[in-house]
């Protein structure tokens, strides 16, 4: 039977809006949690069924990533009392949460499922640091690795830095210019009360912090921490039956990535990362441009994978990140603010889950700031965005997730308020 | 046969059946640079594949390569992760364009072989050393003996070419 003449593999248009993020939860963010990931992983995956209005019995499938350093999910699965119609636990770290939503809707499609949690549980302070340094700088190398970790060249920053460098080479990024990434990611947290770090940060801090990898100042990097996070995926006419007016998913892009992926710097240009692919698929699925879009939430595991992704998927010109980031349009108030919960420069480092969930309360209008809870049971915000207020963003409607793995590979995600 | 030696507090093993790499280090041993070039399209590639990227031949012959370059991109590294890299901070880790084969076969494309810049008898290089090298900067291949049959390339200044007024280095210094 021939296909309809529009049918197009990047452009399932037919599934925009109607599949929603109906529960999402975490743990408190820490440092040494004292418990496994697997107490963690129960433990926000629970919060985020009670955000939803979810029973053991409601959620059938299970998804998860780590890198060999979570529990999987039929261990969490059994511990809750869901009995599963499918999972699945992938390799892999930042940009998976788009990714894994993606699939949750493609499996959910093809009638696998109904109702799958998506978790990402990890000690990545207190057991695996995410910064590569106790077990995973022992490991021997072999392999791929004897082109990389064998010329001390392996943590994620150190792997990052040469797109960074090049970036400020071809377009005179400046070092200040990054540093305000910190500073509206700083004054976020600081209205963020489950934020690990609350504190509000200047551009001198910044440049005064030590440096740990050129260009990169101790500042320029995200936080570690111990954390487990939900995100809880349905079908769009299943979500109106539960607790809250939930985000519908416009469209969904996932591990996109640049050519030359046995190692992307091969091809040029390097200052080029993976959102300039992946845009061709965000927007023409979403229906929509940046210029719709209220809120972004671009990963922040450095202040430059958050400027670089935004100028990429053409929230600004390429080459222009640095004016657009240090410009105030990313803070609470501006014209599209970034990571309005501190992001994982300031709330927590979860690998770009913490990301997607505060877009999610963001759209409910319902961000859990210091905001006073009226007699409905909801925050009367203030929008009042000082230290230690609101950071409810008014109005909101659109928002995009940027996720990223590395400079070539990302993904992304566009919700709209149900 | 693979091959073993101890480098900086880390075990470099190359496996066995891990045949483009250990003929890779076999050249790199001798001190004499060699990538695949396909059989088929004649591009040379690197770092050692399984197949050719631009045409997926499976066959290649090692060819040697003049190992001169320039610097495409750098990083300094002060927080070394591997804790015998501590000793030796700062240390650059470099990106260099290869001479041979350079914008093809696209213009943003080159061999852009990693390195760590060290003097010219590959010990990592001092801080002074270190200073001086940017985005630019022109470098010659020498290597580090870590083991019977196993060296890494490495980068050093070349002497002999004409070097750039001054180098682009990272702003704030």
């Amino acid at each position: 039977m021939p296909l309809p003449a529009d049918t197009d593999a990047t452009t399932p248009r037919h599934l925009r809006d109607k599949y929603a993020i109906v529960g999402v939860g975490e743990t408190t963010y820490t440092r040494g949690s004292g418990r496994t990931t697997r107490a963690l992983g129960t433990w926000a995956i629970r919060n985020a069924m009670q955000d939803a209005g979810l029973r053991a019995a409601d959620i059938d499938g299970m998804l998860s990533y780590s890198g060999n350093d979570s529990t999987f999910a039929p261990f969490l699965a059994g511990d809750l009392g869901i009995r599963l119609n499918f999972y699945m636990d992938v390799h892999g770290g930042g940009s998976s949460t788009e990714a894994l939503i993606g699939i949750a809707i493609g499996v959910i499609e093809a009638g696998m499922c109904k109702c799958v949690a998506i978790f990402r549980s990890m000690n990545g302070y207190s057991q695996v640091r995410i910064g590569g340094t106790g077990a995973r700088s022992a490991a021997p190398v072999n392999g791929d690795q004897l082109h990389s970790r064998a010329y001390g060249w392996q943590s994620a920053g150190q792997m990052f830095a040469p797109t960074f460098m090049r970036h400020m080479y071809d377009y005179g990024t400046r070092p200040e210019q990054l540093a305000m990434v910190k500073v509206v990611h700083s004054e976020h947290a600081s209205n963020n009360p489950k934020a690990y770090y609350k504190k509000r940060y200047t551009v001198d801090d910044v440049l005064s912090s030590r440096i740990i990898c050129k260009p990169l100042h101790l500042l320029d990097c995200c936080v570690e921490t111990d954390n487990a996070t939900c995100i809880i995926v349905t079908r769009a006419e299943r979500a109106r039956d539960l607790r809250h007016t939930s985000p519908l998913i416009r469209s969904v892009v996932g591990r996109c990535s640049k050519p030359r992926t046995d190692m992307h710097y091969q091809h040029g240009p390097i200052s080029r990362v993976a959102g300039y692919y992946a845009k061709d698929i965000l927007w023409p699925n979403a229906g929509l441009g940046p210029e719709d879009v209220d809120a972004t939430g671009a990963y922040d595991a450095f202040t430059f994978t958050a400027m670089i992704q935004l100028e990429e998927y053409g929230f600004c010109k390429k080459g222009e990140g640095g004016e657009y980031v240090s410009s105030g349009i990313t803070r609470l108030g501006g014209k599209r603010p970034n990571n309005t919960s501190g992001g994982h420069l300031c709330e927590a480092y979860t690998h770009g889950m913490n990301m997607v969930i505060e877009n999610v309360r963001q759209l409910r209008h319902d961000v859990d700031d210091s905001c006073p809870i009226g007699p409905d049971g909801k925050r009367q915000h203030t929008f009042d965005y000082r230290e230690g207020g609101c950071r409810q963003v008014k109005d909101i409607e659109v928002t995009c997730n940027l996720g990223w793995a590395n400079p070539m590979t990302g993904s992304a995600m566009v919700m709209r308020r149900g | 046969m693979a091959l073993k030696g101890d480098y900086l507090g880390m075990a470099l093993t190359v496996d066995d059946l891990d045949i483009e790499n250990l003929e890779y280090f076999r050249h790199c041993a001798a001190h004499d640079f060699h990538l695949q070039q396909c059989d088929d399209c004649k591009k040379l590639r690197y770092p050692p594949t399984t197949a050719c990227p631009w045409c997926t031949c499976l066959t290649s012959t090692w060819t040697r390569v003049e190992g001169k370059g320039e610097v495409h991109s750098y990083e300094e590294v002060h927080h070394a992760i591997q804790p015998a890299f501590k000793a030796h901070t700062p240390y650059l880790v470099l990106l260099v364009d290869l001479d041979t084969q350079k914008g093809q076969p696209t213009p943003d494309e080159a061999l852009r072989v990693v390195g760590n810049l060290t003097t010219p008898d590959g010990e990592l290089a001092p801080p002074g050393l270190v200073k001086q090298i940017g985005i630019g900067s022109r470098l010659r291949m020498v290597f580090t003996d870590v083991a019977e049959g196993l060296s890494l390339p490495q980068w050093t200044l070349d002497e002999t070419a004409k070097q750039p007024d001054k180098p682009w280095r990272y702003p704030q210094e």
